[in-house]
């Protein structure tokens, strides 16, 4: 019920997430969502992909440095109001967000919201209150 | 028997060591006044002539030689020999900007090669060990110099120059090499590569013999480990011969210098004054055994200590500890004194990789100091508040050591130009010079 996220650091330099997406793009890798976290000298560009074990290994051999971390996808209809529900479930139940982005998908009328919590289990049972599964990875590449 | 190349030399009585040198150098002020102008113009403006030194004790009389002297005496202007007498000549890297030539007979190759040997011996060197010279040939002292010594210790040599990584791994797995010499980044280059392949069980090595640039403890243990050897240091310079100057021993606690062609002196930089054993200052050497090209009191700007304390390998010969520094590494950043070496080990100490960039520049009349360190997989993490929490450590960590603050940039993995010769570690932008 989680999605492999790949963390990848970089130089805060002109060019260097252009070098990033032309390393996916060579290798036929499609990006689905992507957020940028940035320090004053450095930057982790977070990405899901269709593949993430493909693509850790491409980015490892280009000598990237990279994490992959599970986050929760979730699937939320683009309206007013949708997103705070699902942020006042996790407040209920005390779960810490560390970092949230959205990212608008295919289907019309639908955003595909990732959480990085600090724990997905007790998420996802949190979650379920709401009728809400989190997408898996198969789920993603049909988005 | 130890692991002695000329044991009667190496472990002679201090008392025989004096006698050698009184008599050698005495033979050489001789030599140098006779047959050089320039160094008969320098006493002469001392007002010495040959007969006042008539041992070590008198050398404080003669002026010193610097750097400077061998700029204007280029090229020729040192050679004590006619041109016809000399077989060879080295060059140094011009790190600094200046080069110097010097020409060697081939008395002055054998007296080398001796060096060297000794060295590769006190590294456990035998003729059955295959010697993997990665150092640059060529003009640059570092490849002949241990070339020269594995040769005339027997042992199989692989004259493999620097550069070509792939090949050197190659060969080091092929061929079975047992002692590897190159500069100690290339070195620390050469094991990241190796442990990036997996081949770890592949090399046989067992020792390594580093010089031609600064390095600290933790390089060497990182090293080490990385290749399971034992990594020693050996230190030279092209002026006086080129590596195997002084070179360490089993005790890996300082380099024993070939006091029997090389006598050292250690002052103070800015009076010139000689210290006594145990102070920090200047080294300075005169050679007193060469033909071609030796040199009385030359100051090398290497600050270092000297130590006479016996030394657990039976050699009797004077150490000296690694260079703390050299006075044209060295930095003056805010006015304090800033050495790569410091950072360094900083940059070790907290499991950061040895490979570092120092940039300096001025920012409205203010200088500022720039370290940037390649990100590893280690430290990286995908909550940009650790990585900043270890960074923070990072300053913390070098503005104790420094004593001025310093700007941390973490940079992409491979970024930083890897060295085959001499790295590149320092970038200042200042123009204090010009």
């Amino acid at each position: 019920m989680t999605v492999k996220q790949l963390s990848v650091f970089l130089e805060n330099k002109p060019g260097r997430l252009a070098e990033l997406t032309k390393a996916l793009r060579q290798n036929g890798i499609d990006m689905r969502a992507m957020s940028i976290a940035d320090a004053p000298d450095f930057g982790i560009a977070r990405v899901i992909v269709d593949d993430p074990y493909e693509a850790a290994c491409v980015l490892k051999d280009a000598g990237y440095v990279l994490s992959v971390t599970p986050v929760l996808a979730v699937a939320i209809p683009d309206e007013a109001g949708s997103l705070y529900e699902i942020l006042r479930v996790l407040g209920e139940n005390e779960i810490n967000l560390e970092y949230t982005y959205a990212f608008p998908t295919a289907k019309k009328g639908q955003a595909l919201m990732i959480f990085r919590v600090e724990n997905n289990e007790k998420a996802i049972e949190a979650l379920s209150g709401l009728s809400i599964v989190p997408l898996c990875q198969d789920a993603i590449n049909q988005l | 028997m130890g692991n002695y190349f000329q044991p009667e030399i190496e472990c002679a009585s201090p008392e025989q060591i004096r006698a050698w040198q009184d008599e050698r150098l005495m033979h050489t002020v001789r030599h140098v006044y006779d047959n050089v102008a320039y160094y008969r113009n320098l006493m002469k403006e001392r007002g010495v002539e040959p007969g006042d030194i008539k041992s070590v004790d008198d050398l404080y009389k003669l002026p010193f030689l610097t750097k400077d002297d061998l700029r204007d005496a280029y090229p020729y202007g040192l050679l004590a020999v006619p041109l016809r007498d000399t077989v060879r000549i080295q060059s140094t890297s011009g790190t600094t900007g200046r080069r110097v030539v010097a020409f060697y007979t081939q008395h002055d190759i054998d007296l080398w090669d001796d060096c060297c040997a000794r060295a590769i011996v006190a590294a456990g060197g035998t003729k059955d060990d295959v010697v993997h010279v990665c150092y640059g040939y060529g003009l640059f002292t570092g490849g002949p110099g241990l070339n020269g010594g594995s040769h005339r210790l027997g042992s199989l040599t692989l004259p493999m120059s620097s550069g070509n990584t792939d090949r050197q791994i190659q060969f080091m797995c092929d061929l079975g090499s047992t002692i590897l010499c190159c500069t100690p980044s290339y070195a620390a280059y050469l094991a990241e590569s190796i442990c990036e392949r997996g081949l770890q069980d592949q090399i046989k090595l067992k020792a390594g013999i580093f010089g031609a640039e600064a390095w600290s403890e933790e390089m060497r243990r990182d090293i080490e480990n990385k290749l399971n050897i034992k990594a020693y240091d050996i230190y030279g310079l092209t002026e006086i011969s080129g590596p195997g100057v002084s070179f360490e021993c089993s005790e890996q606690t300082g380099m024993h210098i070939n006091e029997d062609h090389f006598i050292a002196e250690i002052i103070d930089p800015v009076t010139g004054k000689v210290l006594p054993e145990g102070e920090k200052g200047e080294l300075v050497f005169t050679s007193i055994t060469k033909e071609a090209f030796p040199l009385l009191r030359y100051r090398t700007r290497d600050i270092c200590v000297l130590s006479r304390k016996k030394c657990s390998c039976g050699r009797t010969h004077v150490k000296m500890t690694k260079p703390m520094g050299r006075s044209d590494d060295m930095l003056i950043v805010k006015g304090v004194n800033v050495f790569p070496s410091q950072i360094e080990t900083v940059l070790l100490n907290k499991g950061y990789a040895a490979n570092y960039q120092i940039i300096v520049s001025r920012e409205n009349n203010s200088d500022r100091l720039e370290v940037q360190v390649e990100m590893t997989p280690e430290m990286f993490s995908d909550a940009v508040s650790e990585i900043a929490v270890r960074e923070k450590e990072l300053v913390d960590a070098l503005k104790s050591m420094l004593g001025i603050y310093a700007v941390v940039r973490l940079v992409t993995p491979k970024s930083i130009a890897r060295s085959e010769g001499k790295a590149v570690r320092i970038i200042d932008k200042r123009n204090l010079y010009e």
